[in-house]
């Protein structure tokens, strides 16, 4: 069912999972707010957690499964440090957020298809709608909300947020 | 802990006392437009202005007064919800003179409070100007001036994370009411005869939701309040959960009363983290002073509330899908009957509003079906909240009596297009709704009218377009969306927009053939027809209302190859002028298809059918010598 990844060897380390059951209760339905509270730590969802959770919660792998599909806020894949989300929204679509996206991808030379750098540093994904139409074009880096964007603002930001990494 | 109705009075009255001793109060907007252009910084930076000149200063409301050392009044410095002028942020609001400053930096700070706090005096380079003109106070700038804000009254006037404001303004007065001078009937004959329709876009009557609801024998019933809000350009649920979150709470609570439920929920997407902060702010003072919980001010009733965060599925905006994701499960909906009424969240009869219908009920409660009736048409009385974007002048969060036209909230609210760019269209009701054109100018917007001209509420998101939007790229844009978020449950919804979507592509492209849009048109009227829930079938409407109100621009792309807005970037012809071209190369080297040849130093030249028009070799030209031709 699940692709194994072979380069993540590391075993998981449990313990994380069970701090969130034990602070949103073991109960079948709060298995979204689960996942969500082990992706905020994790920042994806490791494929360790699905039979363990099947068994802590009486209900199938596959259901699970079928829920961390389902949802897009939910990533199989480890994501970025930094997950740059570009707002193609109506409002953000009609005030040019596409060429921002163009810029990004190929700044830090991502494609449709492979959304995160190999260092694991920047991913880029496009969201519905932020709900901040009157900034538009706008972004956000890790939830922080960037107005009225333009692609050459996109690159700068880049820049800095390399230099912060350097500086980290 | 309040423990009955006369501690709710007393402690009403305490607060509104001490609002009164904050005579001046700095309202710094902290909706999330304001906060991304800094605003919690000159929040932070007003305090510690004030308290370098000793001005008392307080952030919450005191009980011991603040100016107990006999000192001078203090001014409240206060995080408000958003003030809906978000292309002027951020925004700071001065009470009493009610003068409203735009584009506040750090730097305006001192200014302000020098000038403002300590003289009474307005900056006036900071307030809103429009052709010369400066208008001072908040009331007279002509994005206010025509408004009519009710549901969103309270949004930018008070602390939105301070439930003692909230009572200082009467907060929970209508729930205290309904709890114990009405009995369920009366409040749900109250909310009938108001005529109350549905603010998630589809207009179902609230009351008529509500009695059948109330008249299920089940023990169990749930509250639910969709805080989805997924449509693309809306953003007033977001604006009312992050500025006023009590408002909402308390007509839930009002629901809860009327039909006999003592748990709720609210659904909010997780794209609104602040959103979801302040309501679980609000959820915990509620519960605090004893409002939320069992025997609520030592009654029998008895009402907790959960708050759920979306994972990303737009299809969760639809009641039994919303349902299925609180329960822990992929959002799909299902097949109704039965309906959500009868059957809703863990299969027990659910009341499901959405935010702006749960804002309307308080003021109902306490001001009456009458008064309430007597607001816009008969038949969709009360007011709308739009988000208005695009391109326009004002953008930002409005409200207006529902009936009002087309033209008075583009042109009177919005300012008119920006950079006096000419009106084209205007997309009303996100992927679920229609454009409307200058021919509907005059038209009122209410739940009736709109759809008689093809479009819907929807969510209210109002996405005002000029002449350089292509109409079938906006069509296209859309498919692409219900595309991306059909659940795949139902084959009409799944299939069909995928086929219509890769119609819409290729026309975008120049590969639209004959018979194309009578194609778009049939497979509409199926998915119309067949699909599962409201997504599918709605999802054809921004196709068949461009279609039928831009046929002239699909035609061109069909036919003539050609796209009149000068927008989709496949139609465009890139030349190169042979008298400009110095023959400099620059422009072969950057071309990725080896389109552009030549001999240095003569003009060169550009192969059309190789060239995949990606601009590269326009910005390389320092002669000007490449032209791209619409």
């Amino acid at each position: 069912m699940l692709q194994r990844r072979s380069h993540l060897s590391t075993t998981f380390d449990l313990s994380i999972v069970n701090e969130i059951i034990d602070s949103l209760g073991c109960k079948p339905s709060a298995i979204i707010a689960i996942l969500q509270g082990v992706q905020e730590r994790c920042r994806y969802l490791p494929e360790e957690i699905f039979p363990y959770l099947s068994e802590k919660l009486g209900v199938s792998e596959a259901s699970i499964y079928s829920v961390a599909t389902f949802y897009e806020n939910f990533s199989l894949e480890p994501k970025g440090k930094y997950v740059i989300k570009i707002c193609d929204g109506t409002a953000c679509h009609v005030r040019k957020s596409i060429p921002i996206l163009e810029k990004l991808r190929k700044e830090l030379k991502l494609t449709e298809k492979k959304s995160t750098t190999d260092d694991l540093m920047f991913t880029v994904e496009t969201v519905s709608c932020l709900g901040a139409c009157g900034l538009a074009p706008v972004i956000t880096v890790n939830d922080k909300v960037y107005p009225a964007m333009t692609p050459d603002k996109a690159e700068l930001l880049l820049r800095e947020l390399r230099e912060e990494k350097k500086d980290a | 802990m309040l423990n009955n109705r006369e501690e709710l009075k007393a402690c009403r009255d305490t607060y509104e006392k001490l609002l009164t001793v904050e005579k001046k109060r700095i309202l710094v907007c902290a909706g999330t437009g304001c906060v991304s252009s800094g605003s919690l910084e000159i929040f932070d930076r007003l305090i510690a202005l004030l308290e370098e000149r000793n001005i008392p200063c307080s952030v919450e409301l005191q009980e011991d007064g603040c100016n107990g050392d006999g000192s001078a009044d203090p001014v409240g410095v206060k995080k408000s919800g958003c003030h809906g002028f978000c292309e002027m942020g951020p925004l700071l609001l001065i009470e009493p003179q009610g003068y409203l400053y735009t584009k506040v930096s750090l730097d305006d700070c001192e200014e302000i409070i020098e000038k403002t706090i300590v003289g009474g005096e307005c900056c006036e380079r900071l307030a809103y100007q429009k052709d010369g003109k400066i208008y001072a106070r908040q009331e007279e700038i002509p994005f206010y001036e025509k408004q009519t804000r009710l549901v969103l009254e309270h949004c930018g006037h008070i602390d939105a994370t301070s439930i003692k404001e909230y009572f200082a303004i009467g907060g929970y007065e209508a729930f205290e009411k309904a709890l114990f001078d009405m009995s369920g009937e009366e409040i749900i004959q109250e909310i009938t005869d108001s005529n109350l329709r549905g603010r998630g876009g589809g207009g179902f009557p609230a009351g008529r939701k509500w009695t059948q609801v109330r008249s299920q024998k089940t023990e169990q019933k749930y509250i639910v309040c969709n805080g989805d809000e997924g449509d693309p350009g809306a953003f007033m649920d977001r604006s009312i959960m992050e500025g006023d979150p009590h408002r909402m709470i308390e007509g839930m609570m009002i629901a809860a009363l009327a039909c006999g439920a003592s748990e709720g929920y609210i659904y909010v997407r997780a794209e609104y983290p602040l959103a979801v902060s302040r309501l679980e702010t609000a959820i915990r003072q509620a519960t605090e002073y004893g409002l939320l919980g069992d025997r609520i001010l030592g009654t029998e009733f008895s009402f907790i509330l959960h708050i759920c965060r979306g994972a990303g599925a737009f299809v969760c905006g639809e009641g039994s899908a919303l349902t299925a994701s609180i329960e822990g499960k992929r959002g799909m909906p299902r097949v109704k009957p039965p309906r959500t009424v009868e059957q809703g969240l863990f299969d027990k009869p659910t009341v499901l509003n959405n935010v702006e219908t749960f804002a309307n009920v308080p003021l109902i409660i306490s001001q009456g079906a009458e008064w309430y009736r007597g607001i816009g048409p008969e038949n969709s009385p009360g007011t709308k909240a739009f988000a208005m974007t695009g391109n326009i002048e004002n953008t930002g969060l409005i409200e207006v009596p529902m009936g009002t036209t087309l033209k008075e909230v583009i042109f009177d609210v919005g300012g008119g297009m920006r950079g006096g760019d000419q009106f084209k269209a205007v997309q009303i009701g996100g992927p679920s709704g229609g454009c409307l054109t200058t021919d509907h100018l005059d038209l009122p917007l209410d739940f009736d009218s709109l759809k008689k001209a093809g479009a819907m509420i929807g969510s209210g998101g109002l996405v005002v377009l000029d002449s350089s939007t292509c109409m079938v790229e906006i069509a296209r844009y859309f498919m692409n969306f219900t595309q991306n978020e059909s659940c795949g449950k139902c084959v009409p919804c799944r299939e069909g927009t995928k086929r219509m979507l890769a119609i819409l592509e290729n026309i975008v492209e120049g590969k639209g053939e004959e018979g194309d849009i009578e194609l778009l048109l049939e497979l509409a009227d199926t998915i119309s027809q067949t699909a599962l829930c409201g997504l599918g079938k709605t999802a054809a409407l921004p196709v068949i209302s461009t279609i039928k109100n831009f046929r002239e621009e699909y035609e061109a792309h069909i036919y003539e190859k050609r796209c009149p807005a000068g927008n989709c970037q496949k139609l465009k012809i890139i030349k190169i002028l042979p008298d400009l071209c110095k023959g400099c190369s620059k422009c072969a080297k950057v071309c990725p298809v080896g389109a552009i040849r030549g001999m240095v130093k003569k003009p060169f030249v550009l192969d059309v059918s190789k060239c995949i028009k990606c601009g590269a070799c326009l910005d390389q030209c320092p002669f000007g010598a490449i032209e791209e031709v619409v």
